[in-house]
């Protein structure tokens, strides 16, 4: 019974995704957005700022950045 | 010292801001058309499925089509700002802690899933399963979409008024405290509110436009007078709801970020009996104490008021955020004395980090720095006039949102009037009007959110983090360089949705 309802709902989106006309050319934008999205953009361009710290290492590393910017952002003069 | 200096420099504060912005109103293209065309889509199936009139399931099924291709294009375009979190703003991204990521996974996990899976039977389930089952998925779709509006917004209104945590210097992050209290912060719920019924009136708005392109163009008539019917009637339920939520955040604004509100108005020195900026030169006298008060008496401090402090006599009504009762009255302290407890509690925090400091001055400065902790952002700031957001672009930005919004308002009501008069094929200018009212909900819309963002200016976090302490240490080159890849990015998906948008529409419902 389980398998039957598997199976069904596995022909439903085969035949939804056969049947599409005007979804082919959204799932495309979709795919190349992704693929951008993740093969591009993040692996590229955003890598998180904390990555690669330890668990541990993080606290101390952005508390170490929030005490160092009053300095930083107070007129030097 | 100097290289430090030069690092945080404004450009990067700027370029990494444009950033954000540019994606989160790239994003809000998208996503108020979602919300709209759910209740349009859902209450045109509900009327096949009653009625049993297979017009309204024709009628449904093209509205559907329009919200899958938009659906389609804006998908997944809000992970990037999940992207820049990480990346240009990671000391904020780890100071808000669990707060952030409690709503966000909810979002992620719960909304996101029953969207994907009723959309899918939405869109595959004609024909294919019972006609009660699809009406329950296409509301269902409308249900997930504004579920997950809900969880981001909650996460936007704890940055406008940070509720139910507490700073922990240890994890140097903000800890939830009280769930509930975050998730229905009356900030989260008014805003919410607002912004669905905001993305309603987009939804409705552009059935209007385009059902009045129909009639222009003499096509598909009975459709398209059916179609402005819902959309009017939506859309004046939702200007309604937009006004009765408007008014409620007018006076969350008042009460807690007051120097958004004064922006918003441009009032640089306030009081009782505050009046009203139409435009400038054009005052309404009291008015704005009526908004922000609802008591033409209440009190409304101005841009200066804020900066130097003030004193008043305690009285009716709520405090404003900042505000403290005294034996002399009540009390909000200037600038300079916030600047000065937030540079207390920056030297408590410094000490309590310091492991060489002995434990029992550390606990002393821990306690310091909690006593202290409503104004730790403070201490970052420069001088007082940097808690004076851009005063020229939220006022003008608030007056296009609430002028559109009175624009939409009229248009909408008086095509319904002309429709069930029979009389919008004469009015033809009507029509006209119907079809760019596209552009002003639009331009509505991203005025609401400029007022909301730059209105909160320099804070990433009210009053616990400005922006300069937020951003990551990062080259400005390294961001412009991004900026100019999400606008060239954006611009072609932009350009693809409209295209494609602009061709099913001029199809029609037989496509």
């Amino acid at each position: 019974m389980k398998t039957f309802g598997l199976v069904n709902v596995w022909r439903f989106y085969r035949d939804g995704f056969r049947e599409m006309t005007w979804g082919r050319t959204l799932w495309i934008i979709i795919l190349v957005k992704l693929f951008v999205l993740f093969a591009v953009l993040r692996a590229f361009f955003f890598r998180p700022a904390l990555a690669g710290l330890d668990a541990d290492e993080k606290p101390a590393a952005v508390a170490g950045e929030l005490l160092r910017r009053p300095a930083a952002t107070t007129s030097p003069d | 010292m100097l290289m430090l200096l030069s690092a945080i420099e404004l450009s990067l504060i700027d370029w990494s801001r444009a950033q954000f912005a540019l994606t989160a109103c790239y994003h809000w293209l998208f996503v108020p058309l979602t919300l709209g065309l759910a209740v349009v889509m859902g209450i045109m199936e509900t009327l096949y499925v009653v009625r049993k009139d297979p017009f309204w399931k024709r009628a449904a099924r093209f509205w559907m089509k329009l919200f899958g291709i938009n659906f389609a294009v804006g998908v997944a375009t809000g992970l990037i700002l999940e992207f820049q979190f990480g990346t240009n703003w990671s000391n904020y991204s780890w100071f808000v802690g669990d707060i952030f990521g409690a709503p966000l996974a909810i979002e992620g996990i719960i909304a996101f899933f029953m969207e994907a899976t009723f959309i899918a039977v939405m869109f595959f389930g004609w024909n294919k399963v019972s006609r009660g089952f699809h009406l329950t998925a296409t509301w269902l779709t409308g249900v997930g979409a504004t579920f997950s509006a809900w969880w981001i917004l909650v996460a936007n209104s704890w940055m406008q008024h940070p509720v139910g945590m507490q700073f922990n210097p240890d994890t140097v992050r903000n800890e939830m405290m009280d769930f509930f209290a975050v998730a229905f912060s009356p900030v989260a719920v008014v805003k919410f509110c607002h912004t669905v019924f905001s993305g309603w009136l987009t939804g409705a708005v552009f059935v209007v436009g385009v059902s009045c392109w129909f009639l222009l163009r003499r096509r598909e008539q009975p459709l398209a007078k059916a179609s402005l019917r819902v959309g009017t009637i939506v859309g004046l339920v939702a200007s309604v709801g937009v006004l009765a939520t408007g008014d409620s955040s007018a006076l969350d604004v008042a009460r807690y970020q007051p120097m958004k509100l004064a922006a918003m108005e441009g009032l640089e020195r306030g009081g009782e009996r505050a009046p009203f900026s139409v435009v400038p030169g054009v005052e309404v006298p009291g008015a704005l104490s009526i908004l922000a008060t609802h008591d033409v008496d209440g009190y409304v401090p101005g841009i200066r008021d804020l900066i130097d402090g003030y004193a008043r006599p305690a009285g009716d009504g709520h405090l404003l955020a900042g505000e403290k009762v005294t034996p002399d009255g009540i009390v909000y302290l200037s600038a300079e004395e916030k600047m000065r407890r937030g540079r207390v509690a920056l030297e408590a925090f410094r000490t309590y980090r310091n492991d060489t400091v002995p434990a029992a001055n550390r606990a002393e400065a821990r306690q310091r720095l909690m006593d202290n902790m409503e104004y730790f952002g403070y201490g970052y700031l420069p001088s007082p006039e940097r808690l004076v957001p851009p005063v020229g672009l939220t006022y003008w930005a608030f007056r296009v949102m609430v002028g559109g919004g009175m624009f939409l308002l009229a248009v909408l009501a008086v095509l319904l009037w002309a429709e069930r008069r029979g009389r919008l094929e004469a009015w033809r200018w009507l029509l006209h009007l119907g079809l760019w009212s596209i552009a002003v909900v639009y331009v509505a819309g991203q005025a609401g959110w400029i007022v909301a963002e730059v209105g909160r200016q320099p804070w990433a976090i009210q009053d616990l983090l400005p922006v300069e302490a937020a951003v990551s240490f990062l080259d400005p080159a390294a961001v412009q360089t991004t900026f100019f890849i999400f606008l060239t990015l954006f611009t072609v998906l932009l350009v693809a949705e409209l295209r494609i948008l602009c061709r099913a529409i001029k199809k029609g419902p037989e496509a």
